[in-house]
């Protein structure tokens, strides 16, 4: 029972942060928006053909990437928690350092979350077919990407030493993962090598769930979804646990063993 | 007591003042820390306790292992060889038992300045298993918000805990810290250099609060600081350099041991002083003022002993300070 209060405590921390700074929440809006409506926008407007609508596309895949990329850098910020100073406090603390991750993971989760709602509110007027059903299914889907991102984090974090090796290697494990999830480009036809290295990334999983429940029952579902929901599921659990279990007890002996 | 690395200076300590016990709540024995890729030991092989109730502080040089061995004493760093034990438990294999024996204020302010004074001791509270989770303060159990109460008075700051830590200014956020880190009842407190960038009058409220604290609660306080006047009213100091303990004991018995104690005088003859001084076998270093050592008597024997009339009379009794760069420099020579 302590361990639980101990992981809501951490958890809350980091959402009290975000309500104690609304900007931080718009901001982290700004470069989704961008993708969805320039990239995404523009996309359609050169490419887009009858079977599928480019803009939506983009749009599922930005709203499960904005999610996976929020709570995974949010995890990879107790690197600089602890270079800083309060995480001290929690270091120091009789509590398993598998709670300390744990909360970290539940926090970044509830705080990646009002992201993602945020977008689907505003996917109503962007012109993405959003339904209020659809909106609500995505709800779960959403909970996982962040989940995912978070265990992510996690085993990234393991293998840090310090923010700056954070600030250079995060993007570098990132970015490649945009375009191998296929978050704007359509991955349904790569070529071997391109999509081995597609399968090995976390992000592809949360992004195909993502689409594989927002275009569920639609025409275009089997041109945009690439493995069936219980595959990613799978998947998406696997990894997670595989992740957020040999990160912490990596992340917890590199923290000692100095 | 037991400080196996400068036998030749090893003392059973003798607690000035305090309320010591004679039962030791920190055991360390022949600790070694070296990092990797190090050449050499950050620490290198020291022993010592510390006894319930005592204020012990560990003194050196920046660089000297200081932080390295409060680490290992509170957990966050595994030590390369050596025991530690806190409170009876292992640091090594029951650290989280270890844990919920100390209380900690770092050298750097810990505080998250987002949430408010309430919130970090809410946090720590709930971190330490004191109380349940609960997602606001009026919904925490009423024996906390007691025990908040009480803690807020003590403070003297009962309106500003609902603000923000980032309005509080050093002092304040220290005595914050102090308080917060005393809610579990921790049995070692251990300050690392606590009053680092506060100015001098916050230092001294600091150190009057850490006094009525001590006095109230009976905790034992294992302290590091630069500033030596801090270290003055502890039971036992101990020095270390280059991760060896280089001195142990009361302040006391370290400036007694290291510096010596001398008389400045200017006669109006210097060379009737100098006759009589030889012939009294006083040794003493001519100038313009006679440095006359006193070797165990008092000023006052050594003056009554003196005809030749003076016209100025300093005594030389040493510092803290005074003992702890003589001892240094035994430790640079001896290297």
């Amino acid at each position: 029972m302590r361990q639980i209060n101990a992981i809501l405590a951490i958890a809350q921390r980091d959402f009290m942060k975000l309500l104690r700074d609304p900007a931080r929440l718009v901001s982290s809006l700004i470069f989704p928006l961008i993708f969805i409506t320039v990239l995404g926008g523009s996309l359609q407007a050169s490419f887009g053909d009858a079977d599928f609508n480019l803009l939506t596309f983009t749009f599922t895949g930005v709203l499960a990437q904005t999610l996976f990329q929020s709570a995974a850098s949010g995890v990879i910020s107790l690197i600089a928690d602890r270079e800083e100073d309060f995480s001290q406090e929690i270091f120091i603390s009789p509590i398993s350092r598998y709670s300390i991750i744990l909360g970290k993971t539940v926090g970044e989760t509830m705080v990646a979350l009002p992201q993602g709602l945020a977008l689907v509110l505003l996917s109503f007027v962007l012109g993405v077919g959003m339904t209020i059903p659809r909106a609500l299914a995505l709800f779960p889907v959403a909970l996982l990407a962040c989940l995912l991102g978070a265990g992510f984090g996690v085993i990234v974090l393991s293998n840090l030493r310090n923010q700056r090796s954070a600030n250079q290697v995060f993007p570098f494990l990132l970015l490649p993962q945009f375009f191998l999830a296929g978050v704007f480009n359509p991955i349904t036809n790569l070529p071997p090598v391109l999509n081995f290295f597609s399968s090995l990334a976390p992000m592809r999983y949360a992004v195909d769930l993502m689409r594989s429940t927002y275009y569920f029952g639609k025409p275009e579902y089997s041109k945009v979804v690439l493995l069936s929901p219980v595959t990613n599921l799978v998947v998406m659990a696997a990894m997670f646990l595989a992740f957020l279990g040999i990160g912490t007890a990596m992340f917890v002996r590199k923290e000692r063993n100095r | 007591m037991t400080q196996s690395n400068t036998p030749e200076t090893a003392k059973e300590p003798t607690p000035a003042s305090g309320p010591a016990s004679s039962r030791a709540v920190i055991e360390v024995q022949d600790l070694v820390k070296r990092y990797k890729k190090a050449d050499v030991n950050a620490v290198d092989g020291i022993s010592f306790n510390v006894h319930e109730g005592e204020f012990f502080a560990l003194l050196g040089p920046n660089g000297a292992g200081k932080t390295t061995t409060i680490s290992i004493l509170t957990t966050t760093l595994l030590p390369t060889s050596g025991t530690v034990t806190i409170g009876g438990f292992d640091s090594k294999s029951q650290s989280n038992l270890v844990r919920e024996q100390v209380g900690i204020v770092f050298q750097q302010p810990s505080l998250d300045l987002n949430l408010t004074a309430e919130e970090n001791v809410r946090f720590h509270a709930i971190l330490y298993g004191l109380y349940p989770w609960r997602p606001a303060y009026r919904l925490m159990p009423a024996e906390y918000r007691a025990r908040f109460n009480e803690l807020s008075e003590i403070l003297g700051l009962k309106a500003e805990m609902f603000k923000p830590v980032k309005k509080f200014s050093g002092g304040m956020k220290r005595k914050l810290e102090i308080v917060r880190s005393l809610m579990h009842r921790p049995k070692v407190l251990f300050l690392d250099e606590p009053t680092a960038g506060l100015d001098a009058d916050s230092r001294r409220n600091l150190w009057e609060y850490l006094k009525e604290i001590r006095e109230k609660t009976g905790a034992t306080v294992f302290l590091t600081t630069h500033y030596l006047e801090e270290a003055e009213e502890a039971d036992t100091i101990c020095i270390i350099d280059g991760g060896k303990i280089v001195s142990f004991g009361t302040p006391l018995d370290i400036k007694r041991d290291l510096v010596e104690e001398y008389l400045l005088v200017t006669p109006a003859d210097p060379a009737a002083l100098r006759r009589e001084l030889d012939d009294l076998k006083i040794s003493f270093t001519p100038g313009n003022e006679f440095k006359v050592a006193l070797n165990g008597t008092t000023v006052h024997a050594v003056l009554k002993s003196i005809d030749t009339p003076l016209t100025s009379v300093r005594t030389h009794l040493p510092t803290l300070e005074d003992a702890y760069i003589a001892v240094l420099k035994r430790s640079d020579a001896a290297d």
